[in-house]
């Protein structure tokens, strides 16, 4: 099992979400997070002196999924988060060490 | 059917005409006298409430300038300088106007007992018209020292304000006082009104001391932005809406409607200049044209012309506007660099363009519309440049010698500015246990 911890535009979330439906994955927590990578803040203008607003809003999707599904998945969150602009955010994996679904007491592969 | 009309006419054309032989002519000039101040005072009522309405303006501007937690706090200071300003100035504030009195000040009529209006509508529509100013005044103040000063000290600066400091220098102006009898000019209230609100927004902020967070311990400036853009939009555009009432009602007569047209167009082309020279300035300083300073023009032009708009040309209210705009721009930048924290700006509008609208009146201002001498610009000299330079210096050194006691006796006794802890947790919570949009999820 691994886990998914993808940072992306908030506007590429509808995308992704569909994506990873069509590929049998309904399930995911997205939380609203700020941040800033190489795009670095954003210029903004009030009452004619510049300043910088460092963190932009992103989003931050946690999936879990079956060793064999890991590239299939990667594949369409690049595919659907990338407009090749900078700052389309980033991916990170990690290995999990178990999973248990409350409901039915399920664990391991069976809880995801 | 044009032969059916004419018949029907008829007994009404012969009715008029035996009414015309039948009364005298001296009842014919009484109805006549009559219509003439039903109409002054339609108009004059009609601009009290254009006047009232700009509360709203000021309300949502200040709004819309300041960070969300203190966004009540701000509303309530404005709701409160309207209901204050309504009754201290039924109460002591008209006495003190346009009571009779000596040169400084008025002192008859409290309580509109007995009071008289100068101007040729009845009493209490010349009253509300008045009320509505004093109630502008007022609410410049409360942007200049907005997120940090507190709810019960502001009742007082407000009163204070409203029943005495306006009211006075209303007298020198506009009730028969020193300045008037100088031949001093202010047509609807630059010095009056925006001068007035405006040092005493410069004074209070100076004392209050900037919010907490402006400027970091290096010295270098942090910007704090206002929460809704729209808001503040709309505010301005009701301002200026308002500004029709406020200038053009100044006239406190329809007149041939000559006078107020003029003055409704004047103060239309300045407030548009304003806002068009903001803009080429900030495009150009800073590369985008900045809407948080274009309204800001267009309220400098407002201000600036608000004294001339009576005695000027279009195209002086055009120079006006210009001039004042330019003021805006690099005042508001002036304050934020020797650390007078002035979070909507009260101060480069109301009292620098205030100053400027009561300067330009001996520049531009016409004798044939008016004025007691030729501007500078009209071959009058500087004659008249000299009194309006005399009438603004004294009234701001009164205002901020007044209002400078009044906030620092505040600052001594009850407190003037709220506790750190509570401007950083912001004022709706803390002083009224509101929040501006409650349930709503947002920065």
């Amino acid at each position: 099992m691994k886990k998914i911890e993808a940072i992306i535009r908030p506007e590429s979330l509808t995308g992704v979400k569909n994506a990873l439906d069509e590929l049998g994955y309904p399930g995911m927590t997205v939380t609203e997070v700020k941040g800033h990578g190489r795009q670095g803040g954003l210029e903004q203008i009030w009452r004619g002196r510049k300043y910088k607003v460092e963190f932009l809003a992103k989003l931050k999707l946690e999936i879990v999924v079956i060793d064999e599904d890991l590239p299939k998945i990667l594949n369409a969150i690049v595919r659907e988060a990338r407009t090749e602009s900078i700052g389309d955010g980033k991916i990170f994996v990690y290995d999990v060490l178990d999973a248990i679904r409350i409901r039915t007491g399920d664990y391991g592969d069976n809880a995801i | 059917m044009l032969k059916k009309l004419g018949f029907q006419r008829i007994p009404l054309i012969a009715f008029v005409v035996l009414v015309m032989l039948s009364v005298g002519s001296a009842y014919a000039d009484d109805i006549a006298t009559q219509s003439t101040i039903g109409i002054d005072t339609v108009w004059v009522l009609f601009a009290s409430a254009l006047v009232f309405f700009m509360q709203a303006g000021f309300g949502m501007l200040e709004a819309g300038f300041i960070r969300i937690k203190n966004t009540s706090n701000i509303l309530t200071k404005n709701y409160l300088d309207y209901c204050v300003a309504t009754i201290g100035f039924f109460m002591f504030g008209y006495a003190f106007m346009f009571g009779h009195g000596n040169n400084f000040i008025g002192y008859s009529g409290w309580f509109t007992i007995g009071a008289q209006s100068p101007a040729p509508v009845p009493l209490f529509a010349f009253l509300l018209f008045q009320t509505a100013f004093c109630g502008a005044a007022a609410s410049i103040v409360a942007g200049g020292i907005a997120e940090r000063t507190k709810f019960s000290a502001y009742v007082i600066i407000s009163f204070v304000i409203s029943v005495s400091v306006y009211p006075i220098v209303g007298h020198w102006v506009w009730g028969g006082g020193w300045l008037a009898k100088m031949g001093f000019a202010d047509f609807a209230g630059s010095t009056v009104v925006h001068t007035v609100g405006g040092i005493a927004a410069l004074i209070g902020t100076i004392i209050l001391k900037p919010r907490t967070g402006k400027y970091n311990r290096d010295g270098s400036i942090n910007v704090i932005p206002g929460h809704s853009v729209p808001l503040a939009c709309l505010g301005v555009f009701i301002l200026w809406f308002g500004w029709f009432g406020f200038n053009a009602g100044s006239t406190l007569s329809a007149g041939d409607g000559s006078l107020i047209g003029r003055i409704a167009l004047n103060t239309n082309l300045s407030a548009a200049v304003g806002g068009m020279t903001a803009m080429i300035l900030t495009w150009a300083m800073t590369k985008k044209p900045d809407l948080s300073m274009i309204m800001n023009g267009s309220l400098a032009g407002l201000v600036a012309v608000t004294a001339p708009c009576a005695y000027i040309e279009p195209w002086a209210a055009i120079a006006i506007g210009l001039i004042g705009g330019i003021i805006v721009v690099f005042g508001v930048s002036l304050l934020d660099r020797i650390r007078v924290d002035d979070p909507v700006g009260a101060v480069p509008v109301h009292a620098l363009n205030g100053i400027w609208g009561t300067l330009a009146i001996g520049i531009f201002g016409q004798k044939s519309l008016g004025l007691a001498n030729d501007g500078l610009f009209y071959g009058g000299g500087f004659r008249q440049l000299g009194i309006q330079a005399l009438g603004s210096i004294t009234t701001i050194v009164f205002v901020l010698v007044v209002m400078g006691l009044v906030f620092k006796l505040i600052d001594m006794t009850m407190g003037l500015r709220v506790t750190q802890a509570e401007e950083l947790k912001g004022l709706d919570i803390e002083q009224h246990g509101m929040k501006t949009y409650t349930g709503f999820v947002i920065e």
